[in-house]
């Protein structure tokens, strides 16, 4: 396989290096939450498979770096429709496991297929968006609607995976933004909003929710309620960030994580760990990462030399932004408990393919930048 | 063709500028502001201080023989995050217990973070067959805690008493504040007196638990302070013997050191096993303790009072002579009766005594004679002196509630019975009968006065005396030195005399005993056979013992009380003998505690 030299200078190696950055805080942080409590047992093997993973990922990565970006945009139909298919085909033939049906096993892996649907939603929503003219009008916005929102949602709610349906709505909306949409468009969304919110209020506390989600939010709404039942989850992560203080108690010194008063730990409470162990001062640092990150994905969207490519890393950027803020503001208490993953942190396979492609994307993006190139 | 403006990217970042700019205060106010509350809360989360239970002191007997000892209580339980594993049927045939109870002890403590205790005293064949099997059931744990071993069951159980884990009352009471909820304490007797002594003190664990409870870690400790040995003044020969011999009757025996004040042997009969209140009585138990007709929980020795009988005559002849109503050379001739008014009092020996002088007539317990001069020395005299000597009132031994006898006179009919004293009340009371009631304790301590010349024990000391100022400090008591030589020579003659009414039964080759039988009548609604008593002091020269032996219904005091006494005595003396048999052997300093 031959290298062009160009490629490897122009290569997003920040990029890359801010994703194994954080991926590698992430297996630490795995590896100290997993810990047994009892010396002498054995250490679950979770961080071994992270780290598979994450090689698994890195590999995606390279291959999508590979391809003209464009390429994924002539396909994006063809990738939309097979994740529309995967959402379908786990609802029909998927596993359950904590109260939804999200995982499919193939070859003795399982895998979610929501995770591999958000890159091909991403992908599918810019390459539509790149070519719409602004502003969307009413019309415009109801053509795209059933199909781009309407129909993954419905499908992500019936399995039921909360997080990934409000996560995908909001990168809908936003995008839509950035295309920018008719005023009366804005102002229709706004009222609609308003007005259905109290309307199917109702409709969707009661026949739409589980019970554990209902919980939850009335967890978050007060977490005085009962801390060792539903606000359980929200009181032990403060609890756990709390205790680190500005210095943190240390590697593998964490308490909360391993002697399981922190449910979830290793995945969507991840941070809650970390920040145990490191404090205010490790944590400001992972922060600086993140921000790092966001801020040449953005600079990736503003340099891009084609409309596709910058409505590319923009929806990614806010699908990671959106992932990233509401898994901080949840292991805080400032959101409510929905399941969300911390990007790149949190132990998941399927998250971490999704996300290294998606990086990849970015990375994809900014080599192809010069009209020149290729 | 490019639609979109680059600059709203840099309207974008200002947005997550501010988002982050939440966050990282956020964080602040989380790490900084509250960090030490979040601190404090984890290690509260990850820290459990556990007590840790002080082994008791251990009950040694005079001579350094265990009584009561610690032992191992060897306890199976579900642990705490394997609640729901467990599967009651499957551990049932492990246990040999009813599922039925096995599901009511689970679900008893259900979401509790402590484990389920299914079975304790498992014996070393239970613990050897569960421990093979343990692999096929993760959800249980074999732990081991100190419970109490009463080495001698029923012996001296009313002394030694019981302990067991506290009542609501004393969880609420700060005297128990040092006592661990899951602790024992002392519940009765002994056990209860000295249980601040033989407490001990317990320890701290600083364990490191998971949010199931599970312990992680010995974080600290602090080894718990054994509770202080006591040596009880109780001779287990003695004990044994008066065991032994009482058997299966009902009754009483009281023997105590008469210059020391000594406790060396407290029995009543029928007695109950203490282990069985280890670690807690089952109800079955419990209803069949409290509810046998014979009450052996009922300690006879001081918490029943009996009528004294022919016993009481010493007291009858201490007052005579004291008040100076008779001199040892007076006689009465008992011909079997004794006129009073219309009414006859009849002697226990129908044929009578003949000419009986006071000698006599303790030694060969003639009715009539007593009858005679306690009616000239009159109730009110004879009141007096048994006052003195200790009865009529408590000793206030300090074991639970105690009865206090009654010794009746004019004033106390008056208040009592609203009806004035006729002398031939004072005729029965002579002899012991009538309103006349005592307890075993205050019989062995009126065998202390005479024994001793007049010292009196106010109460009894339970702990071997090692010198210095007891509880049962000797109090003089003043009676002259003629009554005293009258009364000792008599009661020596009851035993030593061919006609003495204990020589066939008490006497001994191995030590000289004086002492009294009285055969009691049982007057009150409970009719029945007589009461038996024998109290005596040994050796009479010198007494080490003095005891009062109480057979409830037995019958003759010489047949049924003395022999009793007679081995208890003889088992002191033998030990004692042979404890310095081995001391002037030599070569044996060892030995324990001679």
């Amino acid at each position: 396989m031959q290298v062009d030299r160009r490629a490897v200078q122009n290569f997003d190696w920040l990029m890359l290096g801010l994703v194994l950055a954080i991926s590698l805080i992430g297996v630490l942080t795995i590896y100290s939450a997993t810990r047994p409590g009892v010396e002498g047992q054995p250490h679950p093997v979770f961080f071994i498979k992270q780290l598979i993973w994450i090689m698994l990922g890195l590999i995606c990565l390279f291959i999508v770096v590979r391809l003209d970006y464009q390429w994924f945009a002539r396909l994006s139909v063809v990738f939309y429709a097979a994740g529309l298919l995967l959402l379908v085909f786990v609802l029909v033939k998927g596993r359950v496991g904590m109260g939804a049906q999200r995982w499919v096993s193939i070859g003795g892996f399982s895998f979610q297929p929501s995770e591999l649907f958000r890159v091909a939603f991403v992908i599918m929503l810019s390459a539509y968006l790149s070519r719409m003219k602004p502003p969307i009008s009413f019309m415009a916005f109801f053509r795209m609607l059933p199909l781009l929102a309407l129909l993954p949602l419905l499908l992500l709610v019936k399995q039921p995976d909360l997080g990934t349906a409000s996560m995908a709505a909001g990168i809908f909306l936003l995008a839509c933004a950035a295309r920018k949409m008719e005023k009366k468009l804005l102002i229709g969304i706004a009222l609609f909003g308003l007005i259905s919110v109290p309307f199917f209020w109702d409709l969707i506390w009661h026949d739409f929710l589980h019970d554990y989600q209902r919980n939850r939010i009335i967890a978050f709404m007060d977490t005085d309620i009962d801390p060792a039942g539903i606000g359980y989850h929200i009181s032990q992560s403060k609890v756990a960030i709390g205790s680190g203080m500005v210095f943190g108690k240390g590697f593998m010194h964490g308490t909360q994580g391993p002697f399981r008063f922190l449910p979830e730990k290793h995945t969507d409470f991840v941070f809650s760990v970390f920040a145990e162990e490191w404090g205010l001062l490790g944590s400001l640092f992972l922060i600086a990462l993140y921000m790092l990150f966001f801020y040449r994905a953005l600079d990736t969207a503003r340099q891009a030399k084609d409309e596709f490519g910058c409505f590319l890393a923009l929806t990614i950027t806010f699908m990671f932004a959106i992932y990233f803020f509401f898994n901080i503001g949840m292991t805080m208490g400032m959101m409510p408990v929905v399941g969300i993953p911390m990007p790149f942190m949190s132990y998941g396979g399927t998250a971490v393919l999704a996300n290294y492609i998606a990086a990849g994307l970015l990375i994809n993006v900014r080599l192809r930048r010069f009209e020149l190139f290729y | 063709m490019n639609y979109f403006d680059r600059q709203n990217i840099k309207l974008i970042m200002a947005v997550m500028a501010v988002f982050f700019f939440i966050v990282t205060a956020r964080l602040w106010q989380l790490q900084v502001l509250r960090g030490k509350e979040f601190r404090r809360i984890a290690e509260d989360n990850r820290l459990r201080i556990t007590d840790i239970l002080a082994p008791r002191g251990i009950i040694y007997d005079r001579n350094g023989m265990p009584l009561v000892r610690n032992s191992p209580n060897f306890c199976v339980s579900v642990l705490p995050d394997m609640k729901k594993e467990a599967h009651a049927g499957s551990i049932s045939g492990l246990l040999n217990m009813p599922v039925e109870e096995i599901t009511r002890l689970l679900n008893e403590k259900k979401g509790s973070l402590e484990p389920v205790k299914l079975k304790e005293r498992l014996s070393f064949e239970e613990v050897a067959r569960i421990e093979a099997r343990l692999s096929e059931f993760p959800e249980l744990t074999i732990d081991v805690e100190i419970a109490r071993d009463y080495i001698y069951a029923d012996l001296a159980a009313h002394l030694i008493g019981y302990i067991g884990k506290l009542a609501p009352a004393q969880a609420a009471d700060p005297a128990f504040d040092d006592v661990p909820r899951t602790g024992y304490t002392g519940q009765w007797g002994l056990e209860k007196f000295f249980d601040k002594d033989l407490r001990g003190v317990p320890g701290q664990r600083l364990i490191e638990v998971d949010a199931l409870g599970r312990e992680l870690r010995i974080v600290g400790e602090i080894p718990p302070g054994k509770g202080g040995d006591l040596t009880l003044a109780l001779d287990l020969n003695l004990q044994m013997a008066a065991e032994e011999e009482f058997g299966d009757r009902a009754g009483a025996v009281v023997a105590m050191n008469p210059k020391t004040g000594e406790l060396l042997g407290l029995m009543s009969r029928p007695s109950f096993d203490p282990n069985l209140f280890v670690p807690a009585i089952k109800p079955a138990d419990w209803r069949a303790l409290a509810l046998d007709p014979r009450h052996p929980m009922l300690n006879r020795a001081f918490q029943s009072q009996y009528p004294p009988g022919s016993t009481f005559k010493i007291i009858t002849a201490i007052a005579a002579l004291e008040e100076g109503v008779v001199s040892p050379e007076n006689t009465v001739t008992c011909r079997g009766g004794f006129g009073l008014g219309s009414h006859v009092f009849g002697c226990w020996r129908h044929e009578g005594h003949g000419p009986t002088a006071i000698y006599k007539a303790l030694v060969e317990s003639c009715d009539v004679y007593f009858y005679t001069y306690g009616l000239r020395t009159g109730m009110d005299g004879i009141a007096r002196y048994a006052r003195a000597l200790g009865f009529d009132t408590k000793a206030g031994i300090g074991l639970g509630s105690e009865k206090k006898g009654l010794i009746p006179d004019a004033a106390w009919k008056m208040r009592a019975r609203k009806d004035k004293w006729y002398p031939g009340e004072t005729v029965v009371a002579s002899i012991g009968q009538g309103y006349v009631a005592v307890t075993p304790l205050q019989m062995a301590r009126l065998m202390g006065v005479i024994g001793t010349g007049g010292k009196f024990i106010p109460s009894v000391s339970f702990l071997k005396y090692t010198g210095g100022r007891v509880r049962g400090e000797p109090v003089p008591i003043a009676l002259k030195e003629s009554t005293i030589k009258l009364v000792q020579d008599a009661l020596a003659g009851v035993v030593r005399d061919d006609r003495g009414t204990a020589h066939w039964s008490a006497h001994s080759q191995l030590v000289s005993i004086s002492g009294k039988t009285g055969t009691a009548q049982v007057t009150s609604s409970l009719q029945g056979p007589d009461h038996a008593w024998f109290v005596a002091y040994a050796p009479s020269e010198d007494p080490e013992v003095a005891l009062a032996v109480l057979v409830e219904n037995g019958g003759h005091g010489a047949s049924a009380a003395a022999p009793v006494a007679k081995k208890a005595i003889e088992a002191y003396v033998k030990a004692k003998q042979e404890r310095e048999r081995i001391k002037y052997a030599g070569g044996q300093e060892s030995s324990p505690k001679l």
